[in-house]
């Protein structure tokens, strides 16, 4: 099969690579293709059709057409021709039921005719619809392509690198190269990508040179992402020039799929790069001068030249290919049969413009060309050889040659002219619609071989012109990418706060709370934790809260007027609990504010709602322009909340004077600056758990420092988990658990908020709204008359309909029964109103409460 | 979406560097009626052509700033920072 060794090959043939491929051990030589090396071997089915399962080889060899997908050493759809051989590779044909060699499903080619036509699965498997799952997974199974391995996911490492370049070449051929070597000579910043692996080592002075690397697409902005394997570029180029040339086209007619039927340029590639005999006697078909350069190379490697037939004098009135188990025997031309095991068919060259209509270029049918060409390119977008049309010589084969036997428009989708005529036939008028309906040129060669033909047929058939249909939108990916390369690396962003180790350390279980990592519990009864806090000491890491520093002579004014809540009464060393409305009067978020100074606020946020409060107050402050300065001091400072009735005991022994912490010097509500431990300390006097309770704010790096001060105190650290308990003790919402984006004040319970004699601030005509209006549901607490825990989202039925849903429950040991928060219609929210939670699908009764659960007066967090 | 937008102190960045915060809209005053506060608060002009838009270089140097925009081809016209109207 091999021929005597050539200038110009590829092959080192003093170094054998051997593989396994499909089953049979096969070598080829270093600088073989996976697809040469097997044909050496005598190899020739490469795949089996997508719907007929047809037996299909090499057509373009070019890394084009889908006939050589395999799967190889466990990634589908990998074009083996283009491929480099590996030692050792296990190469397996995919879509097929047995062997590419007998596949089981190539009875639909036989049988499957009449009930396979275009559509089918959108008529055939509509009725009855409770069994489509059953006909979806056959379809699945039956067509397509590879399977994707189990851990697809992790096999290999992708990256993505951002790239920046002046003039960006698509296009290593002659006037790609040209181009790029001009705007060298221009300056820096010129970079050459092409696909070809043959270009690899090319030196293009000045330039640098990008093979094997597929741009994918043009995006806006002049964003062209390359595939180069492992790696995915980002490019942004100030200029695009795209020299991506032209493609062959496979010639229509029928028994065009069969084996042995290749496109030029696929016979030069085997012949010039591998030294390989494609074929022993072949007939040449084309309609430009192309075909006869391509009879001689074919003479003069020794293979037999049957017939050379010209397209353009010719008008034959059959033109078939006939074959057997799937390989071309014969053709047959008006009615002559010439026996051939190689047909060389080529339907001309179409400009490969697709990057070009991406980026906004205009494609037009040129009649002298037979083609279709760009025009009108966008600025900043430049083609250059033949993707313009420039150098093609003018073809126009029929669009279809007559004759028996299928005739593939486009062998992806095994579309046939048959399956064109049915769905013009059907009303598909446009071609836009006949391609969606049919999939004609939404296969992995993205239309580069169909697209043409596809719609030459249809204007053959509708009787208009090429020019007057038009094509296509393309759109990107304009080459078959790994998913693996446009997710690019797993990297999860991660949030640990600066006391994170310390809870590892003690064994705490970690889980995710948004994007940071919180410690669940520390044991593996959190019920011990909140019982900590009530009878002794708690402690817990708050560093994730938001924090926000406002400092400006317009601090108060900027405040007033984002929350419905007042803060120029306040005294410095005060603190109040805020909740942020949107214009909507919606809740957004909440949180306290403490008043450090005349000008200062230190302004609290949820864990989750730091980085959007923030944008929320810059956002307002850009409108109103107030003299004001915010700062995210979220990730500066640690903090921590020591809560339980020996709180203020164990506080002060780690101050210089107890005093300052006494019941009188430090009120609930108050804020001041502690050295607690040496530690210089923002305390706040609040009470989220419902104990008394001291949230210390310190400079991150202190944090651990902190911590082990207050657990050197006998504070039993305690986890989200127990917090949760002890904040629905006290029936204290947390924003987007209780709440959610159509939640307003007065829905959930915090009508004495907002305060609208105030002037004007976020929200309040909204709120104004609402105070007058009735709400449909209210955020109420309930508890269960069973000790059952229904789940969070459970429904809540009254009389057999749905009446609300339960946002929170947990079971309280203080209070000695499952409790919860929940929304209930208006008329069901009076406190003693009995309703009923569904619990493991049983409905279960629960009373309707106002208020805390445990401690109602509040005195133990005043205390 | 891949544009480039220019930041009035950044400049040229991907737009993916951005947080777009929807057209400008005109906040009513005084005590609006439902229709108007509705109108405010939900409804958006969403033209076809150019609009003033506030933007943030959320992961750049954090600026709020306007850009007027062509909707149709992401083309932008016009950067700049607002002229805040200090309130009475």
């Amino acid at each position: 099969m091999r021929l005597e060794p050539r200038s110009g090959e590829r092959i080192d043939r003093s170094k054998a690579v051997s593989f396994t491929f499909a089953g049979w051990k096969v070598t080829g030589f270093e600088g073989d293709t996976i697809a040469s090396a097997a044909f050496a071997a005598g190899k020739r089915v490469f795949s089996r059709s997508f719907k007929y399962h047809r037996p299909r080889g090499l057509l373009c060899c070019s890394g084009h057409c889908p006939n050589c997908q395999m799967t190889v050493d466990g990634v589908p759809n990998v074009r083996v021709c283009t491929e480099p051989v590996r030692e050792g590779a296990v190469v397996e044909g995919q879509n097929v039921r047995w062997s590419l060699d007998f596949d089981f499903m190539s009875v639909t080619d036989k049988i499957g005719g009449p009930f396979t036509p275009v559509g089918f699965y959108y008529r055939t498997f509509i009725r009855p619809r409770a069994l489509w799952p059953l006909y979806e997974k056959f379809l699945r199974s039956a067509a397509g392509l590879g399977k994707l391995p189990a851990h697809a996911g992790h096999s290999r490492r992708y990256d993505t690198e951002h790239r920046r370049a002046r003039v960006l070449v698509v296009g290593g051929g002659a006037a790609g190269r040209a181009a790029a070597l001009a705007a060298a000579k221009e300056g820096s910043g010129v970079v050459l990508v092409d696909e070809d692996d043959r270009l690899a080592g090319l030196e293009v002075p000045g330039v640098e040179v990008l093979a094997p690397a597929t741009a994918l697409g043009v995006w806006e902005g002049g964003l062209v992402p390359v595939d180069a394997g492992t790696v995915l570029y980002r490019f942004r180029a100030e200029k695009i020039v795209v020299a991506t040339g032209a493609t062959e086209q496979p010639l229509v007619f029928p028994g065009n799929d069969l084996i042995g039927v290749m496109l030029p340029d696929g016979v030069r590639r085997l012949i010039r790069d591998f030294s390989l005999r494609p074929g022993e006697r072949a007939i040449v078909l084309g309609a430009d001068d192309d075909m006869l350069a391509i009879a001689s190379e074919l003479e003069e490697v020794g293979i037999e030249v049957a017939k050379v037939l010209d397209l353009r004098d010719a008008r034959p009135r059959e033109l078939v290919a006939e074959g057997r188990k799937g390989r071309v025997r014969r053709v047959v031309l008006d009615g002559e049969p010439y026996g051939c095991d190689l047909v060389v068919a080529s339907g001309g060259r179409q400009p490969a413009y697709s990057l070009l209509a991406q980026a906004g270029a205009r494609i037009e049918y040129d009649e002298s060309l037979g083609v279709f060409v760009p025009t009108e390119l966008p600025s900043g977008i430049e083609a250059v050889g033949g993707v313009t049309g420039e150098g093609l010589p003018r073809i126009a084969p029929e669009p279809v040659y007559p004759g028996k036997g299928k005739c593939f428009v486009c062998v992806c989708e095994d579309v046939t002219t048959k399956d064109m005529k049915r769905a013009i036939g059907e009303g598909f008028d446009s071609i836009e619609l006949a391609k969606r309906y049919t999939t004609a040129t939404m296969g992995p060669c993205q239309g580069k071989l169909c697209h043409l033909s596809s719609i030459r047929v249809y204007a053959q058939e509708n009787r208009m012109y090429e020019a007057a249909i038009g094509t296509t939108t393309a759109r990107p990916p304009w080459a078959p990418v790994e998913l693996g390369l446009l997710a690019g690396r797993e990297l999860t962003p991660t949030r640990r706060g600066s006391i994170h180790w310390r809870h590892e350390e003690a064994g705490a279980t970690i889980l995710w709370a948004g994007p940071w990592m919180r410690p669940y519990a520390y044991g593996d009864k959190p019920e011990d934790e909140v019982r900590a806090v009530h009878e002794s000491l708690g402690l817990i890491d708050v560093s994730t809260l938001g924090k926000l520093l406002v400092e400006g002579p317009d601090a108060v004014a900027l405040l007033e007027r984002l929350y419905p809540n007042r803060f120029g009464d306040m005294k410095p060393g005060r603190i109040r609990y805020a909740v942020l409305t949107s214009d909507g009067g919606r809740i957004m978020d909440d949180g306290t504010i403490a008043r450090l100074a005349e000008d200062l606020y230190y302004v609290t946020t949820t864990s989750t709602g730091a980085d959007a409060v923030t944008a929320w107050f810059e956002w307002w402050n850009a409108v109103w322009g107030y003299d004001v300065e915010i700062v995210n001091v979220t990730g500066a400072l640690a903090a921590v909340n020591l809560a339980g009735p020996r709180a203020r005991e164990a506080l002060g022994r780690l101050v210089e004077d107890p005093d300052d912490v006494s019941a009188d010097a430090f009120k609930y509500l108050d804020a001041k600056h502690l050295e607690v431990a040496g530690i210089p300390t923002l305390a706040l006097r609040i009470g989220f758990v419902g104990e008394l309770g001291y949230e210390l704010h310190c400079p991150s790096p202190a944090g651990e420092r902190l911590w082990d001060a207050l657990v050197g105190e006998g504070a039993q650290p305690f986890g989200l988990e127990p917090q949760r308990v002890l904040r629905l003790e006290k029936g204290h919402v947390i924003v987007g658990q209780d709440t959610d984006s159509e939640s307003n004040l007065y829905s959930s319970g915090m009508s004495w908020l907002p305060k609208l004699d105030k002037d004007d601030f976020v929200g309040k005509f909204a709120l104004e709204h609402f105070a007058q209006r009735d709400e449909k549901e209210k955020l109420v607490g309930f508890t269960m008359e069973e000790n059952v825990l229904p789940a969070e989202g459970a429904q809540i039925v009254v009389e057999g309909r749905p009446a609300g849903r339960v946002t929170s429950a947990r079971r309280s040991e203080a209070v000695g029964e499952v409790i919860g928060l929940a929304w209930v219609a208006t008329d069901r929210s009076e406190p003693g109103t009995r309703v009923e939670i569904v619990v493991d699908r049983l409905r279960k009764g629960a009373r309707v409460t106002h208020g805390a659960f445990y401690d109602p007066s509040g005195e133990r967090m005043r205390s | 979406m891949s544009f480039l937008l220019s930041c009035p102190y950044c400049g040229p960045r991907p737009v993916d560097e951005y947080a777009y915060f929807g057209e400008v809209t005109k906040r009513p005053s005084g005590s609006p009626s439902l229709r108007e506060l509705t109108d405010y608060v939900y409804f958006r002009d969403n033209v076809a052509g150019v609009q003033r838009e506030w933007w943030q270089h959320r992961t750049g140097c954090g600026e709020w700033f306007l850009a007027d925009r062509d909707t149709r081809t992401n083309e932008v016209l016009e950067v700049m920072l607002p002229d805040p109207q200090r309130p009475a």
